[in-house]
């Protein structure tokens, strides 16, 4: 699966909206459009640690480096971490 | 991390040490108002201040299902000693080893687990409690330092503790900071009157104008909240999960002997079928409660992305059981559960209050439901 994928499917599984109300781009805010809150960005933190192998560190501490799936993919390949192949 | 065998011995120490340390004393501590600080000192000395830190800063280096297992033996035995581990450790100690930075772990971590130095969680205000971000207790630059002002209500630990992890409001949002009492301008005054968790040291706690330095802020400004009180409660909820255990277990350990010791209409009071009832159900929902914390605490050790939804319904459930197995235990005991010479009678009261810390149950059912009205659509 494709890095982007795999953070759009997250996203998705992590929703405070219904999938139907959650139409975004991968340029999108996912935090301004109201489609995700302040613990989804806890666990997406946890979950790029654990299954892209990198160490979000205090300095990475912005929101916007979390904020889409771009700046997310972005965020990631940064780091030197990817999706693992599935 | 240690090995599986030596979380096991580590976890049955601890089951002996609150046999023989904190069970026998807890209603005593209740009516001294106070955990003892030798028994502190011990507690530091056996690693149970620091059980889930990594070795590397001192700690036992559990992982998270043994470390739950170590919190229900506390919990079972009292569950205000339980609470120093919650905030010491769980809320406090976990947010600093996942957010702090190496100078910061190096500067208190060690300290944490000597137990030369107590910590607390001071989010809870007089007028904002489960609206957590809309705390009011305010920070402000100035120069290399902030300056912190404000109040906070219900702290566990707050009359001890040397350090408090202080949430508070500011230009760029909610910061964290590390607060050192020695900073001077604390003022911390011991809540009397308490339903539950008498001993557990809890405080209102006053801040002025406290000079706090730059570096002790965890994390960045703007992301208190997002990252390390989110952090911190996870934690919490999860120390708090195992604390529900512990209440429920002790009460079925009381409700099953004093079922078995004493008659009524010349038998047991276990050979009535009402009484059987109640200790089957008393049974059946604390292995449920066992099995959904153990299953949370292997989502975590193995980084789950579920794990903090996982972590939120052990907690709403087991604090949930906890008050019902009490009530049973209660009833079973007749006019003498309602006397503090017998333990359910405290566990009762205590069984109460995880229905409340960390996220009430209504917070927790609005989070569950949202989860499951996602997890399980079909069309």
């Amino acid at each position: 699966m494709e890095l982007k994928d795999k953070i759009r499917k997250f996203i998705e599984n992590n929703l405070v909206v219904f999938e139907d109300e959650a139409e975004f781009e991968d340029s999108d805010n996912i935090f301004e459009m109201g489609f995700v809150n302040s613990l989804f960005a806890m666990k997406l933190v946890n979950y790029i640690e654990s299954e892209m192998g990198i160490q979000v560190a205090n300095d990475d501490l912005e929101i916007s480096n979390f904020n889409s799936v771009d700046r997310i993919a972005e965020f990631i390949n940064t780091k030197g971490g990817g999706a693992p192949s599935q | 991390m240690s090995d599986t065998s030596d979380q096991e011995q580590i976890v049955a120490e601890a089951k002996k040490f609150a046999a023989e340390e904190i069970r026998p004393f807890a209603a005593d501590f209740e009516e001294q108002a106070a955990i003892p600080k030798d028994l502190i000192d011990k507690m530091a000395q056996k690693g149970y201040l620091s059980a889930s830190f990594p070795k590397e800063w001192g700690g036992l280096g559990l992982d998270p299902v043994y470390y739950g297992l170590l919190t229900e033996e506390i919990g079972k035995a009292c569950a205000s000693t339980r609470g120093l581990i919650t905030v010491h450790t769980s809320l406090v100690g976990e947010a600093i080893v996942r957010w702090g930075s190496r100078e910061q772990k190096e500067k208190w971590l060690p300290l944490m687990t000597s137990g030369k130095k107590i910590a607390c969680f001071a989010l809870t205000e007089p007028l904002v409690g489960t609206d957590a971000r809309s705390v009011q207790t305010t920070y402000r630059k100035e120069g290399a330092k902030y300056i912190i002002n404000g109040s906070k209500k219900w702290i566990t630990c707050g009359c001890i503790a040397d350090y408090f992890l202080v949430v508070a409001g500011g230009e760029k949002g909610i910061g964290a900071f590390l607060v050192e009492r020695e900073f001077g301008g604390i003022t911390t005054t011991p809540i009397k009157g308490l339903l539950a968790g008498r001993a557990a040291h809890i405080a209102e706690i006053e801040f002025e104008d406290v000079e706090v330095p730059a570096e002790n802020i965890i994390g960045k400004e703007g992301s208190g909240f997002t990252y390390v009180v989110n952090t911190a409660l996870d934690h919490g909820r999860y120390s708090i999960a195992w604390g529900g255990i512990g209440i429920a277990g002790e009460a079925l350990d009381n409700m099953v002997t004093y079922s078995r010791q004493r008659s009524q209409f010349g038998r047991k009071l276990y050979k009535h079928q009402l009484i059987q009832g109640i200790i089957g159900d008393a049974v059946t929902k604390t292995h449920a409660g066992r099995a959904l914390c153990l299953r949370a605490g292997e989502m975590r050790r193995d980084g789950h992305p579920d794990a903090v939804m996982e972590t939120t319904i052990a907690k709403y459930f087991t604090s949930k059981i906890a008050m019902e197995i009490t009530i049973d235990a209660v009833q079973v005991h007749g006019g003498n559960g309602c006397y503090n010479r017998y333990p359910v009678e405290r566990l009762f009261r205590e069984a109460k209050i995880l229905e409340i810390i960390e996220g009430t149950s209504q917070v927790q059912q609005e989070i569950i439901s949202s989860f499951g009205l996602r997890r399980y659509y079909r069309v």
